[in-house]
This record gives C-alpha cells, structure tokens and sequence, in this order.
C-alpha cells in the first residue's frame, strides 16, 4: 500500500526537478495528443521546441523568442510576487490591455510632434494605466474584502470591451478609411518601441522584463519586503506578529504585477503589434500564469519558463504552417504543462512511503 | 431609440433564458464549496461542457443526447481536478485556473469541425392550459425543458442540504474536514463526488449555451459566464434559494443590455456589454462584507494524517 507522509519542509531537490520533469511528462502527453490528431508525433514535438533554435530559419526565429517571450516573463515575474504571498492577480490579461491603451493613448495624444519625451510619456502611461486597474481589486479586497480573483477576472472582460470601444472610438485611426483600430505607432517614430539592435528581437520591453527579473530577485532575497511577502505566503499567522502589515502588501503586490502588466501592453502596442486593435490581446496574461508557476516564482525560473512557453508559442506558429496542427493543439499543449505541473509538484511536498500491510 | 419597442413579458421569459446557463454551473458549483473545495475551473468546465453537448447534439441529432454528452464532458474534466487536489494535494486555486486554461484550449480544439453547423432545434415544452394564461403563461410555462431542470435542481439541492443525511455529511466536510474525518466520513470520497456533480452541471450549463441560447459555436463562447456562476456563489451566501435570485438578477441585466443595445441606445455597444460583469463586482462589493456564511474548511487541503 502507498501512503503519502507529509515532508517537514519541501524538498530542494524536488523543487528544481519537478518543472523539467512536468515538461518531459507534457512532451510525452502531447505527443500522444497530436498522434491522436494524426500527425506524427516525433516530427511534432521536434517542431515546436527544436526547429524555432536550431532549425533552417532560426535566424529569423531566435529574435522572437525575445519579441514573445519578454511579455511573458515581465506579467508572469508581477504576478510571482503575489501569488508567494496568497494574492491572487487572475487579470493580468486586462491590466496588459488597459496598459497599452493608456500608453498608446499617451503617444497618439503627442502625435504627430517630434519629440524625445513622448517615449517616456507612453512608459510612464502604460505602467501607471496596469497599475490602475489593478488597483480596483486591491482596493475594493481591502474596503470590503471582495475576492480580488473574481474582480481581476472580470475586469479583464471588461477590458475586451474597452478595448474594442477604444478601437473602434476615441483611438482610431483619423486617416485610417474607417477601419477600426488606431495608427500605427512603428510609423511614427517618437513612439515607436523599435529593436534596439536591428535583427535581435532585442526591444525595450525585453530590457525591461530583464530589469525585473533583477529588480524581483534583489526584492526577494535583499529586501524586507520581499521577506515579508513571503513569509505572509508561508504563514499568513507569523507575519502578522512580525510587523508585517497585509493592506499594504496587497496594495504593492496588485499594483506592482498591474504595473508590470501594463507595461508589457505599452511595449507590445508600441512595438511588435504596432496598434491598438480589437484582437489585440492574445492571452499573455493568462499563459504568464503558467510561466509564473512552471518558474517556481522564482525570478530565474521565470525568466527560463518564459523563454520555454515562447519557444512553444512560435514552435506552434511552424507546427501550424508545417505541420497543419491546428492553434488549438497548442493551446491544450500549455494547458497540460501546469496540469503535470501540479501533479508532479506531490513530490515536492510529500514522500510517498510504501508500507506492507502489518500480519498479526 | 424605441423604448417601447422592448416588451416587458418578453424580457422576463428571456431572462428565464438568459439565467439558466449561470444558474446551473452555479448550482454545482455550490455543492463543491459547501463540500470545503473551490473549484475555479467553472469556466473551463462549462465551454468543455459546450462543445461536448454540441458535437453529440449535431452527430445524433438528439439535444437530449447532447446534454447527456455535455454533462459527461463536464465531469470527467473534472475528474482531473479532483485527482490534482484530492489525489495530489495541489493548490486548489492553481488547479481551478489550469483547469480553465486547458478547458479553453481543449474545447477550441474538438470544436474545429463544428463552426457555423447548426445544432438541432431543442423543442419547447407546451404546456397545455398553463402556457396559454396571458403574461404568466409565456413568462413561466414557454419554455425549454432544460429552464425547468434548472429550477427543479436548485430545488432539489436546496431540500438535500437542508432536510437529507447526505446533505449533513456534505456540509460537516465542508465546514470542518478534520471532525468530518474523525466521525468517519469519507471527507476524499464525498468531495470528489461533490466535484464531479459540479462538473457535470456546468457542463450543462454550457451546453445551454451552445445548443439554446446561442446557438452555435464559437470559441470561447461561455465569454466569462463560469466567472459570473463562482461569483453567483458568494453573492448567494452558499444558499441554493439565493442562486436562483442571483441567476435571474444577472439573466436580467443582460438580457435588458442587449434590448437596449437592439433599440439602439446611444450608448455605444461596448459600453453596454460590459454591465453584466460590472454589475458582478458591484454585487460582490456589497455582499462581500458578510464572509461569516463561507464553508469553513473552503479552499484548505485535507490530509488525512491519522
């Protein structure tokens, strides 16, 4: 018989082995899935995570990892630092959109004046529109301790429609023949968040998804802050008796991963998408969900996670056009990796014992 | 803009409509977090639920068929989240969001060969004498049979945890896991059936969507409702009466924003299709200051160590 023996504390090990070994089990249940959709599932596996780095085209394909990959790691390092201390941001999806509306409002406002502020301007912006819509469950957790999940989630639906009315209303395009969405900020360059060097993918949204990376693990490890935040995740009691005080952490905790989430609209806006549109949004904020755990919440593993879920994300796109395996497969593929994830994290915090049933 | 034009009678039959799907993912929702679990895999359920009941619906030509389909769908989904948090003892909140993550994904994918077919048409039960009283008849007796499954369920459920043994047992889990444990229930065996109860009902709900109210399929076409049934549950205070004034609250803004969109408000339509989730913060802001009547042991992992 089995019998799972809690461990006094999680196993190191374990910590660091269970993101690749929920990969290795993914690569093996999504094999078996695009075998069920016909394809061959070698041939697809190697697609997705061998053609986009060593393939013909990685030329062209390794630069996207960063331009995919930066959003992914800046929303998901914002969103680790709350979900360490038990608050739960789901509506990353909606502070990215209102970030980028903010931030590409702020550069249309200045448009068509040459000017060096209006990049700055748009950061700023982008940053302070996340973090006020972040502010909204934060706020409304700590007036009359709403469930701040259920708020972030519903605002990112109503973020959708934002978006949308901004498209189709006060941002759009003047000269753009009625068609919906505004003007292309890479044609205007004050505000365009071109690659810093041509043919890298190197932006300043990946500049910045590095600074975080550095910024959440100084915070973490050097700082009372982050001390606090996650001695609150580990014993919400204990923190309380050590000085720390939960408003003030829920306030930073939403509004920093608000913030963060809107700045990576504000960049993308600016830069690979160009501008805003109703189908803007692709699930960034959902999918760093994924990046934050299959990371640990851990800076590094963030930063190593969200190179992987970029590298699934254009390993699709060519598994799409090569291969004819359909968006949605890879969806499913994502999904898995945090199911096997959560699985596999058993080990982490359990050992499984095997006991003989005792004969009299 | 034609006020007028949008009938009173009309608006309340189709919010009768316009509740059920909300009001039956709430219904199991509301059993799993009165049995101690929460479950944020609602959305992902009820959209795996959707295209479940759609393509069963489509390939038998029986909606009947369908429901069974979509409740089946709904369950064994989550079969994976009883087994992530009952099994492996993972976060409960962790498991409930790559539930719905993998939902949305996985209905996108079976749902490919179906866009733009057209389900089977689920008959209206015509309810002799009854549908044919003015004003009452086509508000209360009009309807699919699914609309009255949902009012008996929540009737059900309401008389099971208040008047059954089962619904003791459910409840002592729910509030208390480690007395329940000691009094010698099977606090596991009863939370995995509450969580396949809910699965199957939002999967119904879904299918709700898919086969009468919409109906057709698109992805992601549940658009938040499995949001909207979670955030049904705390307003209701966990009491299965109080879901069923909820559905209908929410059932009747939307059905009132897309009459106004219809009459051409000058409001543009965005602004308007927001309301419904505006209006589910708004009604969690003002319940959420009651947490008392929240199941005790909601959301905290049980392992058994005796």
């Amino acid at each position: 018989m089995l019998k799972l023996e809690q461990r006094p504390e999680p196993s190191r090990l374990w910590t660091y082995l269970t993101p690749p070994l929920a990969v290795a089990v993914t690569m093996i249940a999504g094999g078996a899935l695009f075998a069920l959709l016909g394809k061959n599932p070698v041939e697809a596996i190697a697609t997705i995570f061998w053609e986009p780095l060593f393939g013909e085209f990685a030329f062209y394909y390794g630069p996207q990892l960063l331009v995919k990959g930066a959003p992914l790691i800046l929303i998901a390092i914002g969103l680790s630092l709350g979900f360490r201390a038990g608050i739960w941001n789901i509506g990353a999806e909606g502070q990215y959109i209102v970030g980028a509306i903010t931030g590409a409002g702020a550069g249309l406002a200045f448009y068509p004046a040459d000017l060096w502020v209006v990049f700055p301007v748009m950061v700023v912006a982008g940053a302070a529109g996340g973090w006020a819509w972040a502010m909204i469950p934060a706020l409304l957790k700590l007036r009359f301790g709403t469930n701040e999940i259920l708020v972030s989630l519903m605002l990112v639906y109503v973020a959708e429609q934002l978006l949308a009315a901004m498209s189709l209303g006060l941002l759009k395009n003047p000269d753009g023949f009625g068609f919906p969405g505004s003007r292309n900020l890479q044609q205007y360059a004050p505000a365009h968040n071109a690659e810093l060097v041509a043919g890298t993918g190197m932006h300043w949204g990946v500049v910045a998804a590095l600074i975080a990376v550095i910024f959440a693990y100084v915070l973490l490890n050097r700082h009372v802050l982050g001390y606090h935040i996650r001695l609150t995740g580990q014993a919400p009691r204990a923190a309380r008796f050590a000085g720390v005080r939960p408003k003030r952490l829920v306030l930073f905790c939403l509004g920093m991963s608000g913030a963060l989430a809107g700045l990576a609209g504000m960049f993308e806006v600016s830069g690979p998408a160009g501008q805003i549109s109703i189908d803007f949004n692709v699930g960034y904020g959902f999918t760093a969900i994924i990046v934050a755990f299959l990371g640990r919440l851990h800076p590094v593993g963030i930063l190593l996670a969200g190179l992987l879920m970029a590298l699934t994300y254009i390993g699709g796109e060519i598994a799409q056009s090569n291969l004819g395996l359909p968006a949605a497969a890879i969806q499913v593929f994502q999904g898995m990796l945090l199911f096997f994830l959560l699985a596999v994290d058993l080990f982490t915090n359990f050992r499984i014992r095997v006991i003989r049933p005792e004969t009299a | 803009m034609d006020l007028a034009s949008i009938s009173p009678v009309l608006l309340l039959a189709s919010l009768m409509v316009a509740a059920t799907p909300i009001l039956l993912a709430a219904l199991g929702e509301l059993v799993v977090e009165r049995s101690g679990v929460l479950n944020l895999g609602v959305e992902g359920m009820m959209i795996t639920g959707a295209i479940c009941g759609f393509a069963a619906a489509v390939e038998t030509g029986s909606p009947f068929a369908g429901f069974v389909a979509a409740a089946l769908g709904g369950a064994v989904l989550s079969l994976l989240f009883a087994g992530l948090t009952q099994v492996a003892l993972a976060n409960q909140v962790a498991s409930g969001l790559a539930l719905t993550l993998f939902g949305l994904g996985l209905s996108a994918l079976m749902g490919q060969g179906y866009v733009g077919v057209k389900p089977p048409p689920t008959p209206r039960l015509d309810i002799p004498v009854l549908g044919d009283i003015p004003i009452l008849g086509p508000i209360l007796f009009g309807h699919d049979v699914m609309v009255y499954v949902g009012l008996g369920l929540c009737a059900a459920i309401w008389a099971m945890l208040k008047y059954t043994r089962a619904g003791l047992v459910l409840r002592a889990v729910g509030e208390n896991h480690d007395a329940a444990h000691a009094l010698g229930y099977k606090v596991v065996r009863v939370r995995v059936m509450a969580i396949l109860f809910g699965g199957a009902c939002a999967g119904l709900g879904g299918a709700y969507i898919s086969l009468i109210r919409v109906p057709q399929w698109t992805e992601g076409m549940t658009a938040g409702a499995g949001w909207i049934a979670l955030a049904l549950v705390v307003f209701a205070s966990w009491k299965a009466g109080r879901v069923l004034l909820g559905a209908w609250l929410f059932g009747g803004v939307t059905v009132l924003q897309l009459n106004l969109q219809a009459a051409g408000v000058a409001i543009p339509v965005e602004y308007l299709s927001m309301s419904p989730y505006l209006i589910t913060i708004l009604v969690l802001v003002i319940m959420s200051a009651d947490r008392s009547r929240a199941p005790g042991s909601l959301g905290r992992i049980f392992h058994a160590t005796g």
